[in-house]
């Protein structure tokens, strides 16, 4: 059931890149608008080799890197000390709920002017965006830990510490997982967004400075590199957290 | 959920709080940030401007468009999707994916393909809130009681009658939740669209006083697009939470 599945997906990813191709080569889509698929690939080869964008790619994995260190490391924390405090809790609730109605690339300018240009704004716009995924995710894990399950370690004499570490963290890492997944992929989103919109480096940036001087060929290049990679990263995450789950139910 | 009890002033204090640290960082940068007074005093004075409507009513309209265009088609098509155990099944990752892309590298080839007008502001727009909307449509559709088409079966219903009397309004409180996260990332949309490439609307004065390095009309703005933003969100969450109360 699952290979189906597995290969009337990798059938509709194949087709759309065949249609594409072909509508590109034949014209109908003109190359102003759109490069065909393979050339964008062998371009993206050719620069992955040349090293031209190097730099750029580094920096930009770097603060995604980093923003999703700090997201996942500070919303636990966070995520435990709010869990610890009903009172605290029941005031965030609403907030945190309305978080991501806020449009935070706004105060994308006002980080600017907070932490000069350069890398620290991308990442601390980065953070925001992902840290509350990971708070959400932490205190759903804490609350979903069976009632049991501390009776049980506390029949067996268990300290505190050893409880949170052999008990608590192995029955929550499911959810905390898949909070790492999404922090994850908000850091992506962050990081690459704040590049476009301005910046002097990364990836983002030299995509929109590829589009601003109708060098196309770079542009889809780079394009293509991105989709790949947050594909396979988020594809790899995927089969992490589906196992976590299948374990869960068991 | 367990800790559901609302604690209003609690909510209050916290945002008093939040607004303690901005000042806090006002007095400490100087400067580099307005201080919450002077922001508010400078939406005030930017509300009473026929420039600043008139690039609201570019956004607001952009993002009308867009919402539409995406609640309709998330929804019918989270339906489509839905109703096939298979095909659901065979699109849930892939939407999970082209969700947790960066649409912003996409933008550039909006932009080629529908101009630098309004179009394609309202592309990128859908294209932030189509797919929440989708994959939380279809998920809801899924997770239907089979006990309802039974006794729609049971009932001699028509495949229309099914889904218009039966499966629209089971997972109407889920497709809120989807228009809620949809209405959001739609608003994100649009305003990255107008900072990047745009003549006209907020985003395009948040980029404008961003370059000009004019913190008091960029915090202005952002303390409008944040409040409107918000506002829009409690509307919809009372909505879903008064459906929800009379349909549970």
């Amino acid at each position: 059931m699952i290979r189906t599945e597995h290969y009337i997906r990798l059938g509709i990813v194949v087709g759309l890149v065949l249609l594409i191709e072909g509508l590109c080569r034949t014209g109908t889509i003109p190359a102003s608008v759109m490069i065909a698929p393979s050339a964008m690939a062998a371009h993206a080869i050719e620069i992955l080799r040349e090293g031209r964008f190097t730099h750029d790619i580094v920096a930009s994995f770097t603060s995604i890197a980093v923003a999703a260190a700090c997201a996942v490391g500070f919303g636990f924390a966070a995520g435990l000390a709010i869990h610890a405090m009903p009172g605290v809790r029941r005031a965030l609730e609403p907030l945190i709920a309305s978080y991501y109605a806020v449009p935070t690339f706004a105060f994308y300018p006002v980080f600017i002017v907070l932490f000069g240009v350069g890398s620290l704004p991308i990442i601390a716009i980065a953070t925001l965006l992902a840290i509350v995924s990971m708070i959400t995710a932490t205190m759903t894990g804490l609350d979903r830990i069976p009632h049991a399950f501390s009776k049980t370690a506390r029949v067996m004499r268990l300290g505190r510490w050893q409880t949170v570490w052999h008990v608590k963290l192995p029955a929550a890492l499911p959810h905390l997982f898949s909070g790492v997944r999404l922090a994850v992929s908000h850091a992506f989103i962050g990081v690459i967004a704040s590049e476009f919109i301005l910046s002097g480096s990364g990836i983002g940036y030299a995509i929109s400075y590829a589009y601003n001087n109708f060098e196309n060929a770079d542009m889809y290049a780079l394009m293509l590199l991105v989709l790949v990679s947050v594909t396979l990263i988020n594809s790899a995450l995927n089969h992490v957290d589906a196992r976590f789950q299948a374990r869960r139910r068991r | 959920m367990e800790t559901k009890k609302p604690n209003p002033l609690g909510t209050i204090a916290v945002v008093l709080v939040l607004i303690g640290l901005w000042q806090t960082v006002h007095l400490l940068g100087g400067a580099a940030i307005g201080s919450p007074v002077a922001t508010v005093h400078g939406l005030w004075q930017m509300m009473g401007t026929a420039s600043f409507w008139e690039d609201a009513a570019e956004t607001g309209r952009a993002l009308a468009y867009s919402l539409v265009i995406a609640v309709a088609g998330g929804i019918a098509l989270g339906l489509g999707l839905g109703a096939n155990r298979l095909a659901a099944k065979v699109a849930e990752p892939m939407m999970m994916n082209l969700y947790s892309l960066p649409k912003v590298t996409l933008y550039p080839l909006v932009l080629l393909v529908f101009g630098l007008g309004i179009a394609s502001k309202v592309a990128f727009g859908v294209m932030h809130g189509l797919i929440p909307i989708l994959i939380f449509t279809m998920n809801g559709v899924r997770q239907i009681k089979p006990v309802y088409f039974r006794a729609a079966h049971a009932m001699h219903l028509s495949r229309n009658q099914i889904a218009l009397r039966v499966v629209l309004p089971a997972v109407l409180p889920e497709v809120l939740s989807g228009v809620r996260l949809g209405f959001s990332l739609s608003l994100l949309g649009v305003l990255i669209g107008e900072m990047f490439a745009s003549q006209k609307g907020l985003g395009h004065q948040l980029a404008n006083a961003m370059n000009l390095g004019n913190i008091d009309a960029l915090m202005a703005v952002a303390l409008f697009l944040m409040l409107f933003a918000l506002a829009g969100n409690a509307l919809l969450m009372t909505l879903s939470r008064r459906y929800r109360a009379t349909g549970a």
